[in-house]
Order: C-alpha cells, then structure tokens, then sequence
C-alpha cells in the first residue's frame, strides 16, 4: 500500500528559557496550538487526531498531559493520544495514524520544564533499575565516558568539541527562540575546569523551559515527509559501540537516506554527541549543521527532538532542498529518530 | 504578606517501589549477595554481564550463567571530584565502564583509585561489601588489582532474590504560575477571583489561564460572591495518612452564586449529617491569611432556603 504524503503545515514554539515559570501546562499548550494552528491557516474543527509527548517526572505532578489538553479547547471530545516521550515520538504516531485514511490533520505537540527541579535525577531514574539506576549515575557522567572513548579512539579532541559548543551558542545567539549564551572563544573555555572529565561546562547542554507544536497534514503543500523511521539500541551502555549510534545509521537507512540534504537539526545535547551523529549519518562538510544552535543550545526536555523535526521544515520553507530532523531518546543515543523532510 | 510575596513552594514526589527481579536478574542479584558476578551467554556465545533475559542483537533467550570478574579492565572514566547524594561512593573516585574476565560486554560501576592512577585499560578488581542484600550495590567498588584479594564475609542468607526494594525521590521548586499567582494574592486580602473566558462566558474559580471548552485565553478577572451553594459532597469519616481536619467532616463542591465551576472545600459549623444538596453556605476566613485556599477555612451554613436541585444539576 502506498503511503500517504504527509506535510508539515505549520510549527511554533513557546521561546526556549531558563525558566517560563508563567505558564501552566495548559497555558503552554494553548500558545503553541494556536499559533502552529494559524501557521498552518487551519483552525481547531479541522484537526482529526491529536498526540502530546511529556513527562510527569519533569513536570513533577502526577497526569500532568492530562491536565495540559485544557489548553486544547477539547470539547466536543477529541482523539487525542499521548506518549511519555519526546514530542518527536508523537509526531512519529500522528504520521501513523494519518496513514488510516480516515484524518487528514494532526496536531502534535511537547512541553518540559528543566526549572522545576533536577532533570539529571529524571534521567537517572530513566535507567534499568537493577543495575544502573541504583548506583545513581548522572547523565553528565554518562556521557563524559561516551565522551572520553571518542577522544582516545582519534575521533575528536577537547579543542574540537569546544568549537563545536562556541558555534552551537553563537547561532543559538540568533536565534530568538534559543537563551542568550555568552560567548567566548574556544581556547578560554578549555582552561575551565571539568565538570566530568574530560567534559567541561561549555560541553553539557543549556537545560531550558519550552513547548513547540507542529501540525501534520496530508497534502495542502508545505515541506513534504519524504521518509521517517526510528530504531532502538541495547539500553546498557557497556553492550554498544559508545562511539558511533548503530541506531541512528539504522534509522536514517529506514528513513531512505540523506540525499540532498543541505541542512541537519541534531538532537545532540553534548557536544560529543554531535560528533558521534554526523559519523553515524555520515553528513558531509557541505550539510550545514544545527542552524538554530540545536539542542545544545536549548536542551527543553520532551521538547528538543520534535523542535528539531520543526526547525527542520522551516529549513525547506526558507529553500533548502532537503533537511533532516534528529531526536534521541534515552541513555547515550540508544534510541533515535530520522525525519527527513523536502520541499514539494 | 503583599503582592511581591513569592509564590514558590517546595514539592517531593516520592514512590516507595518493590520491583520484582525474574528468573535471570534474580540470579544476578543472588549472585551478588553471595559474593560472586555472574554474566549469561547467548546462543552465538557472547557473555552478557550484567545479564539481560534475551540477546539484545537477536532477541532470542540466553542460555546458561558463567561466573565472570571479580576481575576487570577498565574501558573508559570519568572523575568525580564532588560526589552526589545519590552516588555509591561518597569519597572522589570514577565511574568507569569496566570489563569483567570472562564477559564479552562491560557493566557500569565505581573505581576507587588515586586520580593520577586512573587509565583506561587499567586493571581493577571487584570489592563487596560484608553485609549485601542482593543489590548492585552488594560491589562497593572496584580498586587496582593488586592480585590478592580481601576476605569475603559469608552470607547466611540462602533463599534466592526475587524483589527488592526500589524507592525513588525527586525533589522540585514548584511556581504558582502568573495565573494562579494573582488567584492567591486575592486570597490575601480575602477576595475570591475567577476568570471569565471571552467565548462561552463561562466563569473558572479556581481561574484558569486557558478555557478547557473553547482553547482560548481567559483575560477578564472576575471577584466572586462568597457565598454559594453545596452541589454535591461526601462525609469523610476514616482518617488517612496526610489529613489536616478531625474527621468526620464534610467535603463539597461549593458553586459561588454567579460562578459557573463549584470549589472543592470544607463545610463546617454544622453537624455532618445535617449538610445536604443544595444548602446554602458562605465562606469563613482564617484569621491569619497564607497564600493558599486554606485562608478559607471552611464554609458555614447560612439562613438561605435551600436551592432546587433542578438549579444546580449541571454543577455536581
């Protein structure tokens, strides 16, 4: 059976900061629906299925994606479905769910919030919990090991990964929806200390507050979903090469490939995970890496992986042939997504 | 307390979990207990440890168990000079990747070692703890393998592990948020404020910044009369953990007259089983007034007919 072309025919975000605390999860929700809605030129009646990524750990109340369809104006009632992850892992099953045929429009969105308390112990607590979660690893201890292998494997150096941070922060800078960094120059931030060596602070992602939307549409224009895929690896991290992501080599092969790509939004919150996905993508020097700064730059939580997926359609609205959107889920890239959208 | 009082509140979520362990993480664990590690081979031969119920790259069940360690190469650290509550050890050392003699995988665990001797490759040997439950943790850590190894305190125990217990605690800084913020500022000075949404005219208390209906912004503050009607309530008569009243009391939704959502809260200054549908209430306020729905104590009946349950139908 062929599949049905599915555009993205609008997206928004709430700014990525270090705190919204104004907002409520309903408050959120209404915000971005409405504007990627308006994105889209479409209104509410028009949506047939709607699908949500969040986290209760993060927001820190039990249901709390129950409590953020408020914002979605849900009367009459609505399909509407929900996955405790990355908002990209909803939009990946809002694409399934249009290839029913019975909907034409999904709305999908995500929200987190990293001020609320301490996502690095969410994190931990994502862990298998017999043995890793009980020995409480942080996730910059994680991928500071990931980290080291790369380095002493030739793949990068300190210096490298520290330019990566300054280009990341610097286009985050233009980014209006990315928080302001301060800048500095590669060589200063390498006299910083470690924070887990061999990762210093310019290394780790900026943790932001956030929500972003994006609404599906089978036909009406707008950059088309030529392929998307996602595939999982072993979730110890002592059963995988740490220096490359065989899943996301996996995905992007499922995905039908990278041609034509010129720009790639990464979900890379490290900086040495952005190494690791170019090689596993194996993106040339001619693809323009994280224009919006990327998730290094504005790491909001259930959030990054679909805003990455939206940047990347705005990437073909603004005339590049091709781009591809990247989200990760879980410990050290074990789990990732390939969405690689075209113009029309 | 004024307008710039500062609406955050400390929250803990905590779960106290047992996890039941199966037949394969159970041994691993009982293993662990007794003093040994052990790891399980796959069908193409590799030896997992820590040990999973099925070969992550076919799927397909693992075989038999292998004692592996206490012996290991280190595959890759990092250092941690300040540890976390949260950290099994509680002194600097590393977390490294090390790879047990015999296992074709490496496990996630802590070194103890000088900060100058840490390498990559370097060879590390298990140290248990005296007394172990069946736990990870049962390995304190791992230290440079000097080729003798520490006396093992026997274990009595002898039943196999097959749950543990796995408690968890996150701890936030919750914010009232703009909405609810200007809710409970009211609430200091003893006003009651709901918001009017633009579209269906419905009136939310508690407000909402957003109309769960229409999917718009509420925008018009509304003070509400504070006095209304019991719509519908229960006698609660049991104590349990947390409770802040002397049972038995009764809980209600009150609808503020000109309101459209009732209020959960208490009603008092009456006999429970006096407090009916449709009774007519008002609001008692604390004499010392906090940012919380709490500055009402209670509502109290008052001399008002009661109201016909056909008025309130649409409210319970």
């Amino acid at each position: 059976m062929a599949l049905r072309d599915v555009h993205v025919a609008g997206f928004a975000q709430l700014p990525n900061r270090m705190n919204l605390d104004d907002y409520d999860e309903a408050e959120m929700v209404q915000e971005i629906t409405a504007k990627a809605l308006a994105d889209a030129g479409l209104e509410r009646s028009d949506v047939g299925f709607t699908c949500s990524g969040s986290n209760d750990y993060v927001m820190g109340r039990p249901f709390s994606f129950a409590m953020a369809i408020d914002g979605l104006g849900a009367w009459p009632p609505i399909r509407e479905s929900h996955v405790e992850m990355d908002g990209a892992w909803a939009l990946y099953e809002a694409y399934v769910r249009l290839q029913h045929g019975d909907v034409d429009v999904a709305l999908v969105y995500g929200f987190g919030k990293s001020s609320l308390g301490s996502v690095d112990a969410v994190h931990t607590l994502e862990l298998d919990p017999y043995s890793l979660a009980p020995l409480g690893v942080d996730p910059h201890a994680m991928a500071a090991m990931q980290a080291r292998l790369l380095i002493e494997s030739g793949e990068t150096t300190e210096a490298k990964l520290a330019h990566i941070s300054c280009r990341s922060r610097r286009d985050g800078n233009k980014n209006p929806n990315a928080p302001h960094a301060d800048e500095a120059d590669a060589d200063a931030l390498l006299a910083d200390p470690y924070v887990r060596e061999p990762l210093r602070a310019h290394d780790l992602p900026v943790r932001t507050d956030g929500a972003s939307c994006v609404v599906l549409r089978v036909g009406g224009g707008g950059p088309r979903i030529r392929g998307i895929a996602h595939i999982i690896d072993a979730h110890q991290p002592g059963f995988r090469d740490l220096t490359t992501s065989a899943s996301a080599t996996k995905a992007l092969a499922a995905a039908g490939g990278a041609g034509g790509v010129t720009v790639a939004e990464l979900h890379a919150p490290y900086t040495s995970q952005e190494v690791i996905l170019i090689k596993a993508l194996g993106l040339g020097e001619d693809v323009t890496i994280n224009p919006s700064g990327g998730a290094h730059a504005a790491c909001t939580p259930m959030v990054a992986g679909l805003t990455r997926i939206g940047e990347a359609a705005l990437a073909v609205r603004n005339g590049a042939p091709a781009a591809l959107g990247h989200a990760t889920s879980g410990p050290l890239l074990q789990h990732n997504m390939i969405c690689v959208l075209e113009a029309e | 307390m004024g307008a710039d009082v500062e609406l955050v509140s400390p929250f803990v979520l905590e779960y106290a979990y047992k996890r039941s362990t199966g037949p394969v993480i159970g041994r691993f664990l009982t293993s662990l207990r007794d003093g040994r590690i052990e790891g399980v081979r796959t069908a193409a031969g590799r030896v997992l440890c820590p040990p999973v119920e099925y070969d992550p790259d076919t799927g397909e069940d693992v075989q038999d168990f292998v004692e592996v360690g206490p012996c290991a190469t280190v595959l890759t650290w990092t250092w941690i000079d300040a540890p976390l509550r949260d950290h099994p050890v509680q002194v600097p050392f590393a977390f490294a990747l090390v790879q047990l003699e015999g296992a074709d995988t490496s496990m996630l665990h802590a070194v103890c070692a000088p900060r100058e001797d840490m390498a990559t490759g370097m060879r590390v040997r298990a140290v248990f703890r005296d007394e172990r439950v069946g736990s990870i943790t049962d390995i304190a850590h791992f230290e440079i393998d000097t080729g003798v190894s520490k006396d093992l305190v026997p274990n009595e125990a002898t039943e196999p592990i097959t749950r543990f217990k796995a408690p968890t605690r996150l701890e936030y800084v919750v914010a009232a948020g703009a909405t609810t913020a200007e809710f409970l500022r009211g609430v200091l000075r003893r006003e009651l404020i709901g918001r009017r949404c633009p579209s269906c005219e419905k009136i939310y208390l508690p407000p909402r910044g957003s109309c769960p209906t229409c999917g718009v912004r509420t925008t018009e503050l509304v003070p509400m009369a504070q006095k209304g009607t019991v719509t519908t309530f229960s006698v609660i008569r049991i104590p349990f953990e947390g409770q802040v009243l002397e049972p038995p009391y009764a809980a209600a939704h009150v609808l503020l007259d000109g309101g459209d959502t009732p209020l959960l809260h208490i009603v008092g200054d009456v006999d429970v089983d006096l407090v009916r549908m449709g009774m007519r209430v008002e609001a008692v306020w604390a004499e010392q007034l906090e940012p919380t729905l709490a500055s009402v104590r209670y509502f109290r009946p008052i001399d008002e007919p009661d109201v016909p349950y056909a008025e309130i139908r649409g409210h319970v």
